[in-house]
C-alpha cells in the first residue's frame, strides 16, 4: 500500500478519553468561529486527507508554500491550508500564542480545539501571486482571499465532532477506509479521478483509459464549498450514480466523496489533489485540461507542466496526463487531440454556456456528449431551477 | 497569572542560538527557536495516535463497503 505522504496516515480524531477532557474544558475555552471551508479543513486534517499536515498552517509553512510550493521541511505542499480571522478578533477574545481555542462553526456548534502555535499577519496580495497567479478580484479564490481576516492563526488541530453532511453520509470514505477497500479488494494500483462537475463523456473517457492501466478507479468528486454557479453536489451524486450504474465494470470502481472545498488554484491545485489522493491510498492520479482552473486565468495544460517542478518520488502518487478529449464523427469514437487527425469541426464541443442553454430549454445534450441518463438528470435540474427562479 | 514561564539555559547555548538564528532562519529570538523546538520534540513523545481502524470500526467500515456494494 502507498504510504501516506510524508510517511504516516495523519488521524487528529479525539478518542474517547480526549472527548471527556475537552468537552469538559469547553466552558473555560476561548472560542473561534470558522467558515465552510476551514470546517472542510479540518475535517481533511482531522482523517488524514491533508497528511502530513496535524493542523492549520504556522508561518514558515505558510511562507515556505506561497514561496516554494513546499513545506518549511521541503516536502512538497502547493496550497496554503491557514485560518484566516481578524486581528480585532484576536484582541477583543485576547488569544495568543499557546491557548487551546475551540473552533465553533457559524451555528455554534464546536467541531474541533487547537493548540495556538503561532499568530502572524498574511500579505493577501502576496498569497494570490504566489498560488493563484493573479490578485484579480474576479477569480473566486482571490475574492475568498479578500474575504477573510488579515491575521492567521497556526497550529494542531483535534476534531471533536464531524461536520455534518447527512446527506452524503454513505458516500463519505476516509482515507483508512479507502486504503481499507483497496486492501480488501487486492487493488494494488488505483487511479483517481477528481471532479466536480457531472461526467460527460470525455471524462469516462480518461477514467476508461486510466483503468486499462491500473487495477481501478476511485470517482472522488469533491463535494466542498464550490462556485454558486456550479452544479450541486446532490445533483451531481445522481449523475456519478446512473453512470456507475450503467457503464462501469461494478468490481473495478469506487466513488466515494471529498470534502474538499474548490480553491480554483489551476496547477498549485493539481498538485495537492495528486497529495491528497495519496494518502488516500491511490497510486496514480488522472490530470486533465485546465485541472482545477477557472475562466482563462491558467493554461491549458500548466496543470500538467507544474508536475516537472518536483521529483517523482516526492510526489509519490503517478499523474496520468490526459489531452483534450472529445467524439470525433469522422473516427466514430472517443479521441484526444493526441490520437485523432481529424479537423476540430468533427469534434463534438459544447461551451459550458451552450449545455446550459440546451438543457434550459428542456433539449437534449448529444449522446456524443453525455450518456442519455446523465443529460435527463441535469434537464430535470435545470428545468427546476428556470421553474423557481421564474416562480 | 502570566501565561509564560521562565526557564535558565546556559549562556554559552543562548549566545550560540543568538548566532545561529541570526541569519534566515526565519526565528526573531532564542526563546521563539526553543519554543519550536520544545512543542515539536514533545509532540514526538507523546502517543502516536494511527491511522488503523479499531476492531469496532472494522465491522462498521466493512458494514459501510457491503452496503455500497463494494465489498
Amino acid at each position: 500500500m502507498i504510504k501516506a505522504h510524508g510517511g504516516r496516515l495523519i488521524s487528529r480524531i479525539a478518542n474517547d478519553a480526549e472527548q471527556e477532557r475537552w468537552r469538559a474544558e469547553l466552558p473555560n475555552l476561548k472560542h473561534v468561529t470558522v467558515n465552510a471551508r476551514e470546517l472542510s479543513d479540518v475535517a481533511m486534517i482531522a482523517t488524514g486527507a491533508m497528511s502530513p499536515l496535524e493542523g492549520f498552517m504556522e508561518r514558515r509553512d505558510y511562507e515556505h508554500v506561497c514561496e516554494h510550493g513546499r513545506l518549511a521541511n521541503g516536502l512538497p505542499w502547493t496550497i496554503p491550508i491557514t485560518l484566516a480571522v481578524s486581528s480585532e478578533m484576536i484582541a477583543a477574545e485576547n488569544i495568543s500564542i499557546d491557548d487551546t481555542v475551540a473552533l465553533q462553526g457559524e451555528d455554534g456548534t464546536v467541531y474541533a480545539i487547537m493548540e495556538i502555535a503561532d499568530i502572524y499577519k498574511v500579505d493577501k496580495d502576496h498569497e494570490a501571486q504566489s498560488v493563484l497567479k493573479t490578485t484579480d478580484t474576479a477569480h473566486p479564490g482571490v475574492a475568498y482571499l479578500q474575504k477573510t481576516g488579515d491575521t492567521c492563526l497556526g497550529g494542531r488541530i483535534t476534531m471533536l465532532q464531524r461536520p455534518a453532511n447527512i446527506e452524503f453520509e454513505d458516500f463519505r470514505l476516509d482515507p483508512r477506509e479507502t486504503r481499507f477497500l483497496f486492501k480488501e479488494k487486492g487493488w494494488d494500483t488505483i487511479a483517481a479521478f477528481q471532479t466536480r462537475n457531472p461526467i460527460h463523456r470525455a471524462h469516462e473517457y480518461l477514467q476508461k483509459c486510466a483503468l486499462e492501466l491500473v487495477d481501478a478507479l476511485l470517482i472522488h468528486p469533491i463535494m466542498g464549498e464550490t462556485k454558486s454557479d456550479d452544479i450541486p453536489a446532490d445533483v451531481r451524486l445522481e449523475c456519478y450514480n446512473a453512470l456507475l450504474k450503467g457503464y462501469y465494470p461494478a468490481g473495478r470502481v469506487a466513488m466515494s466523496i471529498l470534502p474538499a472545498a474548490m480553491r480554483y488554484a489551476g496547477p498549485r491545485e493539481a498538485v495537492f489533489h495528486a497529495i491528497v489522493r495519496k494518502n488516500y491510498g491511490c497510486t496514480h492520479f488522472i490530470v486533465g485540461r485546465d485541472h482545477a482552473g477557472v475562466g482563462g486565468y491558467y493554461g491549458t495544460y500548466d496543470a500538467h507542466h507544474i508536475f516537472k517542478e518536483f521529483e517523482a518520488l516526492e510526489i509519490g502518487i503517478t499523474p496520468l496526463f490526459f489531452d483534450h478529449a472529445f467524439f470525433c464523427n469522422s473516427c466514430n469514437n472517443m479521441a484526444s487531440q493526441k490520437t485523432c487527425p481529424h479537423d476540430s469541426d468533427q469534434h463534438v464541443f459544447l461551451s459550458g454556456t451552450r449545455i446550459r442553454d440546451m438543457l434550459s430549454n428542456g433539449e437534449s445534450l448529444p449522446a456524443e456528449f453525455t450518456r442519455p441518463e446523465i443529460s435527463e438528470i441535469l434537464q430535470r435540474h435545470y428545468s427546476n431551477e428556470t421553474t423557481s427562479v421564474s416562480s | 497569572m502570566s501565561d509564560r514561564v521562565s526557564i535558565k539555559i546556559p549562556r554559552p547555548l543562548y549566545v550560540r542560538l543568538q548566532q545561529v538564528i541570526g541569519g534566515e532562519s526565519g526565528f526573531s529570538s532564542p526563546t521563539d527557536f526553543i519554543v519550536f523546538v520544545l512543542r515539536d520534540l514533545v509532540g514526538t513523545l507523546e502517543p502516536e495516535r494511527t491511522g488503523e481502524l479499531s476492531d469496532d470500526e472494522l465491522v462498521a467500515v466493512r458494514k459501510k463497503l457491503e452496503n455500497l456494494g463494494y465489498l
